[in-house]
């Protein structure tokens, strides 16, 4: 078994700054006050997911859960501790998946699999499938901006998946698609798993979770609070909320 | 496409690239973002691209006629109109690559939040950009030039060429530095406006370097000279004006047109240059990690 993704004892902290204008920092070093509070999102967090394992990462909102998979996506970097991947990371965090607003879903197909890792011609090979995928070939050229939160949603997946990523992080991301949509995406979820890729699953949805994973991590206030069999985990997780 | 079995994968960290070398090496992905600039831009205007030429060109008519005509510098510069436009698209050029590398991250926020690239792919391609408007300024340059009587000469060329890179190395480096700094205080952008309105008369692109030298003390006309700026405004006249006034050292006023300590001020201009560009990078991988939760 080789990890795919190390997570060791990552901590990440956010600075909540109250005020920015000059004449508020001066009055905050005058009185005293703290210019800025900070919060830790994610404290001294360790796990590995090998290869062809799907990890759910459970929690409640502002447990870390995002954060988490935006360390891993290296879109943020930790303050301490350690993240290492193997191979190419695909991420769709937050129902967003590096689009541009202002580019056309046909523009942003080639830029976003351009930053996912894919050469010129493997996009130009795969653009059909994308579209397909996605099913929205009606909207491919109007700006993304006004795309509705499913059509960006379906064509930030078809992207993520056929950019054939090694690590795939998928964040909340089912839940804004319809039925038969979902359906698609679990099933070529699926096939990913067949494939040896390593994935992390962020949902709300337990049930679609309890289906997909084999191993859960609970995180409260940022903290691991446990990491074993996903149905487990999904027990915790319910009867310290009931 | 899955070009190996994950097990022979490298563990790598995320989110550390090789900052601007990584650039290179992502051309395609350079290219596309260049383009998205372009696009962008001129979305929505009928115009678009001639944009590029009705400020450059406005701007010269106005400097022209209120310096050149009405304040006379026409009578003590030959070519008056070469000299001032070869200086003005090197300002043009700067201002435009600075103000824009500075913006680029915010312009961008909806990516860098989202997914990881090497972010010094905006600045870069902002350079890009400045560079695609200025060569059409160029293009106009050496054609008054060519009718002025000028004809090329390799050194002149090359001074011209080391002048545009010693910008470009400048600008990508202060728009690095200003840009990281932008994204945790925006009072950045509004430094930069200043920087830039400055620059053009902390240079000698609208009147000639002898009459800052006859007033300016000695060491704050050193200061003068060792602006970055004001040797590759200098490159350029000596590329593009000096050879149109037929290579006359003396002007009409009997001073000397082009500064003879020119080279060795283009050396430390490049070297200048550098140190800006490396600091800015340093600085900006220092803050880039924090880049995302700002934005």
């Amino acid at each position: 078994m080789t990890a795919a993704i190390v997570v060791e004892h990552v901590k990440k902290k956010f600075t909540l700054r109250h005020n920015r204008s000059f004449k508020e920092l001066a009055m905050a070093v005058i009185r005293h006050q703290s210019i800025a509070d900070t919060f830790l999102a994610v404290n001294d967090v360790t796990f590995d997911v090998h290869t062809g394992e799907t990890l759910g990462l459970l929690g409640l909102n502002g447990s870390g859960k995002s954060t988490l998979l935006k360390l891993i996506s290296g879109v943020l970097t930790p303050d301490s501790g350690a993240i290492l991947t193997r191979g190419r990371v695909a991420g769709l965090i937050e129902v967003g998946a590096g689009f541009h607003p202002d580019l056309t879903g046909r523009e942003n197909v080639y830029l976003n699999g351009a930053i996912l890792g894919m050469t010129e011609k493997q996009i130009e090979a795969n653009f059909r499938n994308i579209v397909d995928f996605s099913e929205i070939e009606k909207f491919i050229d109007t700006e993304v901006k006004f795309y509705s939160s499913g059509m960006f949603l379906r064509l930030a997946f078809s992207v993520a998946v056929y950019s054939d990523p090694e690590v795939f992080l998928i964040d909340e991301i089912l839940a804004v698609g319809d039925e038969p949509f979902q359906r698609k995406c679990l099933d070529r979820i699926r096939e990913l798993q067949g494939e040896g890729r390593a994935l992390i699953v962020v949902s709300h949805d337990l049930n679609m979770v309890a289906g997909l994973c084999d191993r859960g991590v609970l995180l409260e206030q940022g903290k691991v609070r446990q990491d074993g069999p996903i149905d487990d985990v999904i027990k915790t997780l319910r009867d310290s909320h009931l | 496409m899955a070009d190996s079995a994950p097990g022979s994968l490298r563990l790598t960290e995320p989110g550390h690239g090789r900052g601007l070398f990584d650039v290179f090496t992502q051309r395609y992905l350079l290219k596309l973002i260049v383009r998205k600039e372009l696009r962008i831009r001129y979305r929505g205007s009928i115009l678009g691209m001639l944009w590029s030429y009705v400020k450059p060109l406005t701007q010269f008519l106005v400097f022209f006629l209120a310096m050149g005509v009405f304040l006379k510098l026409r009578d003590t510069v030959p070519d008056y109109a070469i000299y001032l436009f070869s200086g003005m698209i090197v300002m043009n050029f700067f201002g435009e690559a600075f103000t824009n590398a500075t913006r680029s991250l915010l312009w961008n926020a909806p990516l860098i939040n989202k997914i990881y690239l090497p972010r010094e792919l905006f600045p870069v391609a902002s350079l890009w950009v400045a560079a695609v408007h200025f060569f059409p300024q160029l293009v106009v340059l050496l054609v008054a030039a060519v009718v002025s009587g000028w004809r090329p000469r390799p050194l002149e060329l090359a001074g011209a060429v080391l002048g545009f890179v010693i910008v470009a190395v400048l600008a990508l480096g202060l728009g690095l530095l200003f840009g990281a700094i932008n994204v945790f205080y925006r009072d950045a952008e509004n430094l930069v406006e200043l920087i830039v309105m400055v620059a053009t008369w902390g240079s000698p692109v609208l009147y000639t370097w002898n009459l800052v030298r006859d007033v300016l003390p000695t060491w704050a006309f050193w200061l003068y000279q060792m602006n970055p700026l004001t040797a590759a405004v200098e490159l350029f006249h000596h590329g593009f004006w000096f050879g149109a006034i037929e290579r006359t050292g003396v002007l009409p006023n009997g001073q000397t047109a082009i500064p003879e300590s020119l080279w060795l001020q283009a050396g430390g201009a490049l070297l200048i240059a550098l140190v800006v560009l490396a600091a800015g990078e340093a600085l900006f991988r220092r803050l880039e990690g924090r880049f995302a939760q700002e934005l």
